[in-house]
């Protein structure tokens, strides 16, 4: 496959076009905005717990931006459904890269990874979950609401 | 393939080895003169054989290779001079860029001469550059800190001067000759007539017109200009700003070091004349050096050439992309802006643009392109931005049209 292709693969564009938990939860016990201010790239999430209160079992996204930023955020919805708040919090940037799966520049590196300091920055608040020092030098430049 | 009425356009190219690149297997189609130019065979190799002839620090040494390298600094400043047609070569100071000679202007006269009462006004239009550096002196002062708003079609609304007059003393007026943005073409001379009926200085940011359009201080009335060497295929890492004596002389100095000193003690510190007192340290010697040889370079393909070449181009561009369903071009029509082409794609965003139209061999920027107040009264976060030059062809705005295309086909948008 030629790069072009493999960048907007019909999987992204499909992600794009049909995002996965797309919408906001009502009720919502975790939430968070974040922007990329440089090029407009947006994305809310909202996450539900189960009754556990650890195991995420709805998460929903609005946003809009790029094809990246808005894909990858719809893939993460579908990576993190069924898994421990804790566990999220600690999720590699690479887990989430490895499901984009093509090489991302600097630039679209963080446009992919917005959504996923969103959804950390969202746990951070509603669970107290760490956020890791290698995720705030590579958020450098994205605002967290 | 379409040839340019006005410029001998594959023989300039073959001045820059760069288009010898294949970009993803294409011809590289570079459409972002307005962020940066791309540098001739005749600049580089002045610089090497600067380095390698004439180089030694300037001003300083009595020997032979000390002379030489001061001979070819201040020549380079002369060539300055003439390409602006500014009065004296000792109103015009090396900087590092068009951004640090604004910063000059704002911290060197502005924190002395700026205080409540005051009004500062820039425009919507501002570049970054030209925009932060009074905001933030303003707020150091206690000016207020107005803007010119734009229309719809990106031009400035001058009936607007009479109120931002009744707010206070206006102190400073500071525009872009040329939006980097929206290519429109400002008027300055009408803003300068403005400014110092007010009793205010007009401080011009040139760093997008002096490539593309000729220059001339004089004529615009201003009280400084910025300019920028990168952009008009000279080296980067120097810029420089032209500035009226009078208010040079009043200044204080804005780097301090050797250089800008006449004599240093203990107790007591001295300047140098003009245009030292503001050229603190050792300079970007080759780098001045080749700013001159640029301008030499953009002045014999001329630039009226230049201008109309572009303008050329622009009218193929617009007319290419009035034709695209779902692009829509932001700015004034063609006859009154430069070669800059700012848009937007329905459904798509420019960073997404701007991947597949690399991917095509075409290099367009997107972003806020440092103009963020100008992005937020368009309404939108960022633009694609196409911006051409001496050495653009037509077959590349052809290809930016068809790359376009093929954006929309890869969104079905």
């Amino acid at each position: 496959m030629s790069e072009f292709d493999q960048l907007y693969r019909e999987v992204i564009l499909d992600h794009y076009k049909n995002p996965r938990g797309h919408g906001v939860i009502e009720g919502a016990d975790a939430h968070a905005e974040g922007e990329n201010p440089l090029c407009g790239d947006e994305v809310t999430i909202s996450v539900r717990f189960a009754e556990d209160g650890e195991t995420i079992d709805e998460i929903g996204f609005e946003g809009r931006g790029c094809a990246i930023s808005q894909a990858a955020t719809s893939m993460l919805t579908e990576m993190v459904k069924g898994r421990k708040a804790s566990e999220v919090a600690e999720l590699p940037k690479e887990e989430l890269l490895d499901e984009i799966g093509i090489p991302l520049t600097p630039i679209r590196l963080k446009c992919a990874i917005l959504g996923l300091g969103v959804l950390k920055v969202a746990l951070h608040r509603a669970k107290g979950t760490p956020l890791p020092e290698e995720w705030r030098g590579l958020s450098e430049g994205l605002e967290f609401d | 393939m379409k040839t340019s009425q006005t410029l001998d356009v594959h023989k300039l190219r073959a001045d820059f080895a760069v288009f010898d690149e294949l970009v993803n297997g294409r011809p590289f189609a570079y459409l972002d003169s307005a962020s940066s130019t791309q540098k001739p065979r005749q600049v580089l190799d002045a610089m090497r054989e600067f380095y390698e002839h004439s180089y030694a620090n300037v001003h300083r040494g009595v020997y032979t290779l000390a002379e030489r390298a001061t001979a070819g600094y201040e020549s380079a400043r002369e060539k300055v001079r003439a390409f602006v047609n500014a009065p004296s070569n000792r109103e015009v100071i090396f900087t590092r860029s068009a951004t640090e000679a604004l910063n000059l202007v704002a911290y060197a006269w502005g924190l002395d001469n700026l205080g409540p009462g005051d009004v500062v006004v820039v425009t919507e239009l501002e570049h970054h550059a030209n925009f932060v550096p009074w905001q933030f002196i303003a707020k150091r002062t206690g000016a207020e800190f107005a803007h010119i708003p734009i229309d719809d079609l990106g031009e400035l609304q001058l009936d607007t001067l009479d109120e931002l007059g009744s707010r206070g003393n206006v102190k400073v007026v500071a525009n872009n000759l040329v939006s980097n943005t929206l290519g429109t073409i400002n008027p300055v001379e009408k803003l300068a007539d403005w400014a110092h009926a007010q009793g205010a200085i007009m401080v011009v940011d040139a760093a997008q017109a002096a490539p593309h359009r000729p220059i001339d201080v004089q004529a615009l009335g201003c009280d400084f200009l910025a300019v920028s060497s990168h952009k008009l295929c000279g080296p980067s890492g120097v810029g420089a700003l032209w500035g009226r004596r009078e208010l040079l002389e009043e200044m204080q100095p804005f780097n301090l070091g050797g250089e800008m000193i006449r004599s240093v003690a203990l107790d007591k510190t001295s300047w140098n004349e003009l245009p030292y007192k503001f050229e603190a340290g050792t300079p970007a010697i080759a780098e001045a050096y080749g700013f001159g040889v640029a301008i030499d370079y953009v002045s014999a393909v001329g630039l009226e050439a230049i201008e109309q070449h572009e303008h050329e181009l622009l009218v193929q561009a617009m007319e290419l992309l009035a034709e695209i369903p779902g692009v829509h071009v932001f700015g004034p029509p063609a006859d009154r802006r430069t070669g800059i082409v700012s848009f937007e794609l329905d459904g798509v965003h420019p960073h997404d643009v701007a991947q597949i139209l690399d991917w095509e061999g075409v290099a367009v920027r997107a972003g806020h392109h440092c103009t963020q107040p100008l992005m937020t009264r368009l309404g939108v976060a960022a633009t694609s931005r196409a911006s051409f030059y001496l050495y653009t062809l037509p077959d590349d705005v052809d290809r930016l049209a068809a790359g376009l295309l093929k954006v929309k086909g890869t969104f079905g948008v």
